[in-house]
């Protein structure tokens, strides 16, 4: 891959993730209006034109940064300095491996959508979540603040804990797909199945039946891993600490939690980052269990196929591009989409009940999955000899 | 690139490792330069091309060891001994010095032999399946001995909990 492509790859998505952020704040303030009948963000106005609230964004910027950043007395000064950046950043850099697309060739140009093609791209993910746990945790501590202190001890706590599920739940997955590139794996999930052709290899129909080679499905993550599907989405969702997984900042209990004592700015990076880990949960949903970028029955190859006599090679490409990438965004927005509809139906849960769901629910159903992942693997290439 | 990397990384693993001793005072400002070395020393494995080593050492040491070594440190409020060096034992004094002295003696000898040159492997050596394969077929016995080894930990764990709660 040309290192320049990898810059357009990286700008792109930069751009993406930066431009989502704060229209998310928007999106969230008004389908939460939408939920609860009311009118919502509609002040904020530049000359009379108030662009449906979406000017909102842009106030709360401007009053984060003009805000006066204190420092509270006692604290520890480098490390209450340096904890918002090391929240945001993990989140942001998560994106180097998730692919928004496949590989083209345009122009004699190789363009591939991801910013870093690794054979260890989930494991990439996983470790670097594992460091934003630091950006939580030192917050609540280096603030000289009992509250904060509180939910820095619940928020590594929580963290901890469901990093454990988080890992567990999506081995099954792996042992289905054999890799944890995800561009493989979205490649992977372009084929099909038949869902009834397990009735001829147990001589229910004759080979070459028809009817059952015309059902199929697609090779989903979801479709194969349903129930994983829903707790790695927990599993996520109570990582990135929001409601109803927001105990580490429970306002009606610790007054904000770990970020208490951070104004301004630095207060709008703990923000920043949990939008930014929004829109990263939805894409990896997205890469490992919806099919990343492509159709469903609709195998990106095929595509570009069907398309190069009509248009030729390069804008077939080009076409198929801009398919992928636009089918990706959709499901991510819709993934965000539900995300927010979570947060705004659900209470918060209690803190015994957050650490409950996570070692006794969510960890021996994966574990399980596990068991009965590997178990179905074997007979499915015992029946069908692959 | 690569030795000016090997050379950050190293500079920081030193540099975090002198941390972790040199703060008596602040057990916080240890586990944090704690690390610090665990993340270079991370690098230093990716430089080798054992990729799936350092993003372990990521995960599990930098991720989850440290982090419950914080938790425990900032539960319990400990502060530090707040001396340096008042209450070691003579025995351990002695200790600490022939251990110093016997790796120096061999980080020079090390030192001595030359610069070795940067491994030059196959692209699948150091990858999550070149390591799977490895331990699923070679070393399966030892990865079998130490998931008993770690369920009896979990078992103890659980059994030393229950006693208090009893």
């Amino acid at each position: 891959v040309a290192t320049s492509t990898v810059f357009v790859a990286l700008f792109i998505f930069a751009m993406v993730v930066l431009v989502f952020a704060p229209i998310m704040t928007w999106v969230e303030r008004k389908q939460s209006a939408l939920m609860q009948d009311r009118i919502g963000a509609n002040r904020a106005s530049i000359g009379g034109i108030k662009a449906l609230g979406l000017i909102h964004p842009l106030a709360d910027v401007i009053k984060m940064i003009t805000k006066e950043d204190t420092m509270p007395t006692g604290a520890h000064r480098f490390i209450h300095l340096v904890s918002p950046f090391i929240a945001v950043t993990p989140a942001m850099i998560s994106f180097a491996v998730i692919p928004y697309g496949g590989v083209y060739d345009l122009w004699g140009a190789h363009v591939s959508l991801v910013v870093a093609d690794l054979d260890y791209g989930v494991l990439y993910l996983f470790a670097i979540g594992s460091i934003a746990t630091y950006g939580s945790m030192l917050a609540g501590w280096a603030g000289n603040n009992n509250f904060g202190m509180l939910g820095s001890i619940r928020v590594s706590a929580q963290m901890i804990s469901y990093e454990v599920a988080l890992g567990v739940t999506v081995i099954g997955l792996f042992m289905i797909f054999g890799t944890l590139r995800l561009t493989d794996m979205g490649i992977l999930q372009q084929e099909t199945f038949r869902v009834f052709g397990f009735m001829e290899y147990l001589g229910w129909v004759q080979p070459g039946t028809r009817w059952i080679d015309w059902i199929t499905l697609p090779m989903w993550g979801i479709v194969l891993q349903p129930l994983p599907f829903f707790m790695f989405l927990t599993a996520l969702m109570a990582e990135n600490k929001r409601a109803p997984f927001d105990t580490p900042e429970g306002e009606s209990e610790i007054v904000a939690g770990y970020f208490i004592e951070y104004s301004g700015m630095k207060f709008g990076l703990y923000m920043m980052g949990e939008w930014i880990e929004v829109v990263v949960i939805s894409a990896l949903l997205t890469a490992m269990f919806l099919g990343g970028w492509t159709l469903p029955w609709l195998p990106e190859q095929e595509l570009i196929a069907f398309l190069v006599p009509v248009f030729g090679a390069n804008v077939a490409n080009l076409l198929a591009m801009l398919l992928g990438v636009s089918v990706f965004l959709g499901k991510v927005i819709a993934l965000i989409f539900f995300q927010m509809l979570v947060r705004w139906s659900m209470p918060r849960f209690r803190y015994d009940q957050v650490m409950n769901l996570g070692w006794k629910i969510l960890l021996p159903l994966s574990l399980a999955n596990i068991v009965l992942t590997a178990v179905g693997i074997l007979v499915v290439k015992g029946v069908t000899g692959r | 690139m690569r030795t000016a990397l090997f050379w950050i990384f190293s500079l920081a693993a030193l540099a975090g490792s002198i941390g972790v001793v040199g703060n008596v005072r602040n057990p916080i400002n240890s586990a944090l330069n704690l690390v610090v070395t665990m993340l270079a020393l991370a690098g230093l494995y990716v430089l080798l091309e054992a990729q799936f080593v350092g993003l372990i050492q990521v995960m599990v040491y930098a991720g989850a060891i440290v982090v419950l070594f914080l938790f425990v440190i900032m539960l319990l409020n400990l502060r530090g001994s707040g001396t340096t060096g008042a209450e070691v034992q003579p025995l351990v004094k002695i200790a600490g010095t022939a251990v110093v002295a016997v790796s120096s003696f061999f980080l020079l000898r090390v030192l001595s032999t030359g610069r070795a040159p940067w491994p030059d492997v196959d692209p699948s050596y150091g990858t999550t399946r070149a390591v799977g394969e490895a331990l699923y077929t070679d070393y399966v016995l030892a990865v079998q001995v130490a998931g008993v080894l770690l369920l009896a930990g979990i078992l103890a764990a659980v059994v030393l909990a229950k006693k208090r709660l009893d």
